[in-house]
C-alpha cells in the first residue's frame, strides 16, 4: 500500500546531490520523493532511521535475469534449484543456488535493497520471452536491452556507411522488442561463429559481410548518439576470455574518441573482468586491469562494469556463442547453444570458480582490481550475474573494496598465483561508503540514463534502501564484517513508496515497471520498409507482422519517448 | 477475408497460414491444422457430474476439488497458452500438487539429456538460412510436422540455401516412413539400435575404426558414408523424434547424440534439435522453469517445488495412486495413458479444462469447456524452437478462455483457503 512516508533521522548518502553521511529526513508521497511541505505528518508514516545509513535503492545495469538464456541454464541445471530459500506462503515459493528462479530475483534483490535490474542481452525474435519473464520479477523495476552487434541489417547499413538507415532499424528496432538500449555482443564474431569462427581483433572481417568490428562498434555508437538515445552503446567486446584479450579491450575503447554527450558517456564497456586479461596463453595469463584503468580515467566519454568473479558456481551465459564453445571445450562442460535467424546466437556453460586455481584466483583478483583502479565515477559494480557469480554476493564486492584488511585476510586462501600475477595484493587503495554507494546508485543510473533513480532529491522515485549500520561511526577498513553482513538484509527496502522489506524479511509484494526507449520520433521507418520485407521474407522463419512485442502484452510498462 | 492467423496445432506453430471468418475456412493450412482450424464438436456447456451450469458453479466446484485434496495432480498444458501454464504453475503451487505436462510422455528424456549434456541448438530460421546437411532421425515430419520440411528444413530457402537442390537430407528411422522417400539417403535401422550407431558414427567421426561389419542393422560402409557427411557438411543439423526419446534408451540416445554434435562442432558447425508436437508443449516447460525452476515432474507438497521424473511424472503419480483430485487441461490421458494409470483417474475426482470433447471426458466430474486459442483467444506459444509468437483471436465466443478460467479458479482456491 502506498503510505505517506518520513522517514526520520536518518544518515543520507546521496551522491549525485552532493550529499555525503548527513542527517536529514526523507519524505515520501505517491511513490516519489518530495518536499517536506507536501506531507501531512498527521497521516504519514514514520520510520526511525535514527543512526542508520539511507540511501536510494541500488541499480543494477548488468544482470542476466530474464529470457531463453537464463531459463535455458535453470532447465539444463536443476541441480541449482534445490536450495530452497523460501516456502510458499503469503509469498512465491522461492528457490535457487546462483540460478534463480524469477520470483526469487524479484525478492534476494529487494532483501539486499536493490529496486532496479536491467536484462543486459535480449535476443530480438525472442523479446516477447524476455518480457513474459520480466513480468514474472516482482518487486523491482527493469527493462531489456536488445543485442545488436551480429544482426544481419546492422552489418547491410555499416557495409553500406548508411547511418540513416542505421538510425532507423534501431529505433525500429527497439520499439519492436520493448527494448531500452543498443547492447552488442562480440560484434561480427558471432556471425563468423556460423562457420566455426570468431572475429577476436577488431580487423577481422565479418564473412560474407565485409565490414569488421571496429565499423560496426563505431557505427553503432555513431547512430545511437545520433538518435541521442538515453544509455549509450553497451557493449561486451570482442575476444572475450582469451588471455592478451586487455590489449583488444584498449583499443575498442579508444573507439570512443570523437564522441561525446553531456548526460552521460558514448560507450559502456560491461563486465571488464572477462576482457582484461594480459599474457599469451593460460600458462603465463596476467592482469591487464591496470592498462584498462588508465586508459579508462584517461577519457571521459566511456564507462565500464566490474564483472567481478565470486568464488563458488556461477553460469556462463552469453550472446558471444563461439566464447561458450571454447569454455565447454576448455572445461568440457555441458553446453547449450542457439544460433539465432540472422541476429546472432547465444550459448550456456556451467561453471564454477576455484580459489586454488590459478586461473579463476586471478579472474577473482581482476574483478576487484577494475573496481579498485577505475575512478568511482566510471566503474559499476557488478558480476555480470550468473557469468562471474551470484548478485546475491554485491555485499561481497562492497566490503572487498573498502577493506585491504578484508583482501589480505581472502588473498591467504586463494592461489598463490595471484601474487605474481596480479596487482591485488599491491593495491592499497580503499574505496570509501560513498564512492561504493555511487557505484552502485548514481552512477548506474546515470549510466543508464535513468533521471529519477539511484538518488534521493525531489523528485526522484522512492526506491530506498535503509541499512543497519551508521555511516559516521563505522570504520570501513576494519568492520568489513558488519558492511558484508548489513548490505545483505536491507533494514528496509522501500519500492516506489511502498515497504518491500523489513529486517532483511518480505513484507510486500510490489510489481515494478518495465522501461521501453521510444525513438521511432525520430526517424521515418518508411526508409527501411523494403529491406524489413525483404529480410523477413527470405531470412526469417516468421512474418514480419508477427515480429514484435506489443506494449500491451506487458504487465505494466513505461515508454520513455526520446527528445 | 482471409486474414493471417497464427497455428495452433503443432510445434511448427507456422504463422503464414490464413483465416477467413466470414466462411469459417482456413487456408495454406496443412491438413493437421485445418482440422482444428475448422467446425468441429464442442463441449457445450460447463458440466459438474454430467449436469450444465454456469462457469461460475464449475470453477466453485473445481475450487472446492482442489482445496479438499490432500495431493491433486495438474496436467496437460501443452496445448494452451503460456499466460494459463503460469496460472496453473501458481494454482499448483498454491494446492501444493503436482504439475507435470505431456513431455513426461513424450520429449521429456530430451530434457534429461538437456542435463547431462546441454542443448547445442539453433533457431529453425538459422536453420533454413544455413543447413546444408539436415537429417531427420525417428522423426517423420511429413506426417507430423507436415509444413515443417517446406518451411524450415527439407526444402526452405534461405542466406546460404536456395532451397532443396542445396541440401542433402538424411532419414535415420526403423522403417520406410514418408519423409524418408523424400530423403537422399534412407539409413534403415534395427529398433532399439540409435545409442550404438551414434557411438559407432562418433568413433568414426574421430578417425577411429569399429571393429565389427555392421551396427544395429546399418553397414560399416554406410556408417562411414553418414560420418563422412556429417563431418564435411557446412552447417548440419539432427532433428531428432520421439523414435529416439521412446525407444531403448531414451535419454541416453539424445545424450549421446548432443555428444556427437559437440564432436561434430570440432570440424565443423552442427546442431540438434528436438521435433516438439504439441503447439506449446515448449511454454508448458518454459513457463514452469521461470516460476518454479523446473520443466515437468514437479511436486509442491512440502511448499517447494522438487523435480524427481521418475516420482513425479504423471504416470508414475497415478499407478502409485499419489494423488487424490486430477486436474486434466488441454491434453487427454485418458485416451493415451496405460490402463493403470487410467484406472486411479477413474477412482478420483476429475476436473477438466477443453474446447473439445475426448476420452476424459467420459470420466470427468467437472468439464469446463474453454475457447480455441489462436481462434477464439489469444496468447503467447513457444515454437518447437522456443520462438514466441502471440496466437490471435479473430473470433468472439462466448466460451471462456483457459487464462480467465484458471484466474477465476486462483481466485476462488485463495478464497476457500482463507488467505
Amino acid at each position: 500500500m502506498h503510505h505517506m512516508l518520513h522517514i526520520k533521522n536518518g544518515i543520507v548518502i546521496d551522491t549525485k546531490n552532493g550529499i555525503k553521511a548527513e542527517k536529514m529526513d526523507i519524505f515520501v508521497k505517491e511513490g516519489k520523493i518530495v518536499e517536506e511541505s507536501e506531507i501531512d505528518k498527521s497521516q504519514c508514516k514514520v520510520i526511525d532511521a535514527s543512526n542508520k545509513l539511507v540511501v536510494a535503492g541500488g541499480v543494477d545495469m548488468h544482470a542476466h535475469i530474464a529470457g531463453s538464456k537464463i531459463n535455458t541454464g535453470r532447465t539444463m541445471r536443476p541441480e541449482e534449484m534445490r536450495m530452497v530459500r523460501q516456502i510458499a506462503n503469503k509469498f512465491r515459493a522461492s528457490v535457487g543456488r546462483v540460478l534463480l528462479t524469477s520470483p526469487a530475483i524479484g525478492y534476494e534483490y529487494a532483501k539486499m535493497g536493490y529496486t532496479t535490474s536491467f536484462e543486459a542481452a535480449q535476443p530480438p525474435i525472442g523479446a516477447l520471452h524476455t518480457h513474459e519473464e520480466l513480468d514474472a520479477i516482482p518487486m523491482v523495476d527493469k527493462a531489456a536491452l536488445p543485442v545488436f552487434g551480429n544482426w544481419h541489417f546492422v552489418f547491410k547499413y555499416v557495409a553500406e556507411n548508411d547511418i540513416e538507415k542505421l538510425k532507423t532499424f534501431i529505433a525500429w528496432a527497439i520499439e519492436r522488442t520493448k527494448g531500452f538500449g543498443v547492447k552488442v555482443v562480440n560484434p561480427g564474431g558471432v556471425e563468423a561463429w556460423m562457420y566455426g569462427g570468431n572475429c577476436r581483433s577488431l580487423d577481422d572481417e565479418v564473412p560474407n559481410f565485409g565490414v569488421t568490428p571496429r565499423e560496426i562498434i563505431t557505427s553503432l555508437i555513431k547512430a545511437t548518439e545520433e538518435l541521442n538515445l538515453c544509455h549509450s552503446v553497451h557493449l561486451h567486446c570482442n575476444n572475450l576470455g582469451n588471455p592478451g584479450n586487455f590489449e583488444t579491450t584498449i583499443e575498442t575503447m579508444k573507439l570512443a574518441n570523437g564522441f561525446s554527450n553531456d548526460k552521460r558517456q558514448v560507450l559502456h564497456v560491461t563486465h571488464v573482468q572477462f576482457n582484461a586479461y594480459a599474457g599469451s596463453s593460460w600458462r603465463d595469463v596476467g592482469s591487464g586491469a591496470a592498462e584498462i584503468a588508465k586508459v579508462v580515467n584517461g577519457m571521459d566519454n566511456v564507462t565500464i562494469d566490474m564483472g567481478a568473479a565470486i568464488f563458488g558456481h556461477a553460469t556462463a551465459m552469453t550472446g558471444d556463442a563461439p566464447f561458450q564453445f571454447t569454455l565447454h571445450k576448455l572445461l568440457g562442460a555441458r553446453w547449450s547453444n542457439k544460433d539465432s535467424e540472422v541476429e546472432g546466437g547465444a550459448g550456456i556453460v556451467p561453471i564454477m570458480y576455484l580459489p586454488k586455481n590459478p586461473v579463476h584466483a586471478l579472474q577473482w583478483a581482476i574483478g576487484l582490481e577494475l573496481g579498485l583502479l577505475v575512478e568511482s565515477d566510471k566503474v559499476v559494480l557488478t558480476t555480470d550475474f550468473p557469468n562471474g557469480g551470484p548478485f546475491t554476493e554485491y555485499p561481497y564486492v562492497m566490503a572487498m573494496l573498502m577493506s585491504k584488511k578484508m583482501r589480505e585476510k581472502e588473498l591467504e586462501r586463494v592461489s598463490p598465483y595471484v601474487q605474481k600475477a596480479a596487482n591485488l595484493p599491491s593495491i592499497d587503495a580503499e574505496k570509501t561508503l560513498d564512492e561504493v554507494m555511487h557505484m552502485t546508485r548514481a552512477l548506474s543510473a546515470r549510466v543508464l540514463g535513468l533521471e529519477n533513480k539511484g538518488h534521493l532529491g525531489v523528485g526522484a522515485d522512492a526506491d530506498i534502501s535503509i541499512y543497519d549500520f551508521n555511516p559516521n561511526e563505522i570504520d570501513t577498513s576494519n568492520d568489513y564484517e558488519i558492511i558484508n553482513k548489513a548490505f545483505r538484509n536491507a533494514l528496509y527496502t522501500i519500492k516506489g513508496g511502498v515497504i518491500i522489506v523489513k529486517e532483511g524479511q518480505l513484507v510486500d509484494e510490489v510489481w515494478g515497471t518495465t522501461y521501453w526507449v521510444d525513438a521511432t520520433n525520430k526517424v521515418d521507418t518508411e526508409a527501411i520498409e523494403e529491406d524489413l520485407d525483404k529480410y523477413f521474407e527470405l531470412y526469417y522463419s516468421v512474418e514480419k507482422e508477427h515480429y514484435g512485442v506489443e506494449e500491451a502484452w506487458i504487465k505494466n510498462p513505461t515508454r520513455l519517448v526520446m527528445g | 477475408m482471409a486474414q493471417k492467423v497464427i497455428c495452433t496445432f503443432c510445434g511448427s506453430v507456422c504463422d503464414d497460414v490464413e483465416f477467413d471468418v466470414e466462411e469459417f475456412k482456413a487456408k495454406k493450412f496443412c491438413k493437421l491444422g485445418r482440422s482444428k482450424f475448422s467446425k468441429k464438436e464442442r463441449i457445450k456447456a460447463p458440466m459438474v457430474d454430467g449436469k450444465e451450469v454456469s462457469y461460475e458453479e464449475a470453477t466453485q466446484k473445481a475450487a472446492e476439488i482442489l482445496v479438499n485434496a490432500k495431493k491433486p495432480l495438474l496436467y496437460g498444458w501443452a496445448s494452451t497458452v503460456n499466460e494459463a501454464i503460469r496460472l496453473g504453475v501458481i494454482l499448483t503451487e498454491k494446492v501444493r500438487g503436482v504439475y507435470d505436462q505431456c513431455a513426461s510422455v513424450c520429449h521429456a528424456p530430451g530434457t534429461l539429456a538437456v542435463i547431462e549434456e546441454g542443448l547445442p541448438g539453433a533457431s529453425l530460421g538459422a536453420i533454413k538460412n544455413r543447413a546444408d546437411l539436415v537429417i531427420f532421425w525417428g522423426s517423420n515430419p511429413m506426417e507430423a510436422h507436415p509444413r515443417h520440411p517446406l518451411r524450415y528444413s527439407m526444402s526452405a530457402k534461405g542466406l546460404l540455401i536456395s532451397g532443396r537442390k542445396d541440401r542433402k537430407v538424411v532419414v535415420v528411422d526403423v522403417r520406410k516412413t514418408k519423409t524418408a522417400k523424400k530423403a537422399d539417403v534412407f539409413v534403415q535401422i534395427k529398433p532399439g539400435y540409435d545409442y550404438p550407431i551414434i557411438s559407432a558414427l562418433r568413433a568414426l567421426i574421430k578417425g577411429e575404426d569399429i571393429e565389427v561389419d555392421e551396427v544395429g542393422g546399418v553397414s560399416k560402409e554406410q556408417l562411414k558414408e553418414l560420418a563422412e557427411m556429417m563431418k564435411s557438411a557446412k552447417y548440419g543439423v539432427i532433428f531428432y523424434g520421439l523414435g529416439v526419446t521412446q525407444s531403448r534408451g531414451r535419454d541416453r540416445n539424445i545424450e549421446n547424440a548432443v555428444k556427437l554434435i559437440q564432436l561434430l562442432n570440432r570440424y565443423t558447425r552442427f546442431v540438434i534439435w528436438p521435433m516438439r508436437g504439441h503447439y506449446n508443449v515448449v511454454g508448458s516447460g518454459e513457463v514452469p522453469a521461470w516460476e518454479v525452476g523446473y520443466q515437468y515432474a514437479i511436486d509442491f507438497s512440502r511448499g517447494y517445488p522438487r523435480f524427481s521424473p521418475a516420482e513425479f511424472s504423471a504416470n508414475e503419480v497415478l499407478q502409485r495412486k499419489d494423488c487424490d483430485a486430477a486436474l486434466v487441461i488441454a491434453a487427454d490421458p485418458v485416451a493415451h495413458f496405460p490402463k493403470a494409470s487410467v484406472k486411479h483417474l477413474k477412482k478420483i475426482p476429475v476436473i477438466q479444462i477443453d474446447p473439445f470433447p475426448n476420452m476424459t471426458t467420459l470420466v470427468a466430474d467437472v468439464v469446463i469447456p474453454s475457447a480455441v486459442y489462436g481462434l477464439e483467444a489469444e496468447g503467447t506459444a513457444y515454437r518447437m524452437d522456443g520462438i514466441p509468437l502471440r496466437v490471435k483471436k479473430v473470433i468472439d465466443t462466448e466460451y471462456w478462455s483457459d487464462e480467465k478460467i484458471l484466474e477465476e479458479l486462483l481466485k476462488k482456491v485463495v478464497e476457500l483457503r482463507g488467505e
